[in-house]
């Protein structure tokens, strides 16, 4: 198993914006968390006002900058084409995609894929072993209330479809990507739901989310407009 | 096939069903008109039911976060020895 390990590379895409503390900390914690796998970290970060791509240089500074790629983009222009823009610089055979406030930490995704070949590995919060903590109810109920949604329209063959981890074989990802067009975490939903009709043989592992330690959570009324939109537009097209 | 086509298939059907109850009077005809309300209902009922066991059983990580609090001071320790800026704002 440690030999297969070796020859492989994973490529973590990490899409940045305003994440000057959070993107330390992953940082280090994947440095920690991976010591005997040979990865590379694509920060593609979107212009953020707060001085996050001066964190990634001094963490260059500190890690190499063969080991974290800065590849920066002028604004905002959203979750998918940052993975796109990431995924051209990606030198490795898997790539991995995960969000700046994640804070799961753990190397069971890379061994579920070995053991089963997975051409994707997909981090879910809805099962045993996986969890969330610091949510109130009404998170909670948001959260499975869209989820149950999801499963009742889609019938994606996934527990969580926004999950913040994914491992992607590196072909796989170059195909799925290629069909999407949704815009924000839509096109998380849409990357898996797309890659089920597929046929990709897709793995979950259970993953953990402790709420965002630093900086501001995302989600608002508007947000659930879209969700439902994109929940339509998925029915619809996929 | 696309997923659309597929959910439709099964509407087709379950009305193609619905109308043949309607037409062969197997079973009373006012209760059979009222079959797609109840259908609709036991949806929604099963959807209320889903989130409220999903609820229940989400599954928390209070040691996680403990974890991460520990690692968080790790590595402002560890980043900060070598220049990284991790003041708080």
């Amino acid at each position: 198993m440690e030999g297969e390990e070796k020859k492989n590379k994973y490529s973590i895409i990490i899409p940045t914006y305003n994440e000057r503390l959070n993107i330390a900390l992953i940082v280090y914690l994947v440095f920690k968390y991976l010591p005997d796998v040979d990865f590379e970290i694509i920060i593609v970060d979107d212009g953020s006002p707060d001085g996050t791509q001066d964190i990634v240089k001094q963490l260059q500074q500190v890690y190499g900058e063969d080991r974290i790629l800065l590849r920066a983009r002028p604004k905002k222009l959203g979750l998918g084409t940052a993975y796109i823009h990431g995924l051209k610089h990606a030198s490795g055979n898997f790539v991995v995609i995960m969000d700046a406030d994640l804070s799961h930490h753990d190397k069971i995704e890379f061994r579920k894929q070995m053991e089963t070949g997975a051409s994707i590995v997909t981090g879910t919060r809805y099962v045993k072993g996986g969890g969330v903590h610091g949510w109130n109810l009404m998170r909670k109920l948001t959260s499975r209330g869209a989820n149950v949604l999801a499963h009742t329209l889609l019938w994606p063959g996934v527990s969580d479809l926004t999950g913040s981890f994914r491992l992607y074989q590196k072909s796989v990802l170059e195909d799925v990507i290629s069909s999407c067009v949704s815009k924000g975490y839509v096109f998380q939903m849409e990357m898996i739901v797309r890659a089920s009709r597929k046929g990709y043989l897709i793995k979950e592992v259970p993953i953990t989310f402790v709420d965002r330690v630093y900086g501001s959570s995302k989600l608002g009324g508007s947000e659930i407009v879209e969700y439902l939109k994109g929940l339509v537009y998925l029915l619809v097209t996929t | 096939m696309k997923h659309i086509v597929k959910i439709l298939a099964v509407v087709v059907a379950i009305s193609a069903s619905w109308l043949g109850l309607l037409q062969t009077s197997i079973v009373s005809q006012d209760y059979t008109w009222l079959l797609p309300i109840y259908f609709i209902v036991s949806l929604g009922c099963y959807g209320l039911f889903m989130v409220g066991i999903g609820l229940m059983q989400f599954p928390t990580c209070p040691q996680e976060a403990l974890l991460l609090q520990e690692d968080i001071l790790e590595a402002k320790d560890f980043l900060k020895q070598r220049g990284v800026d991790v003041g708080s704002d």
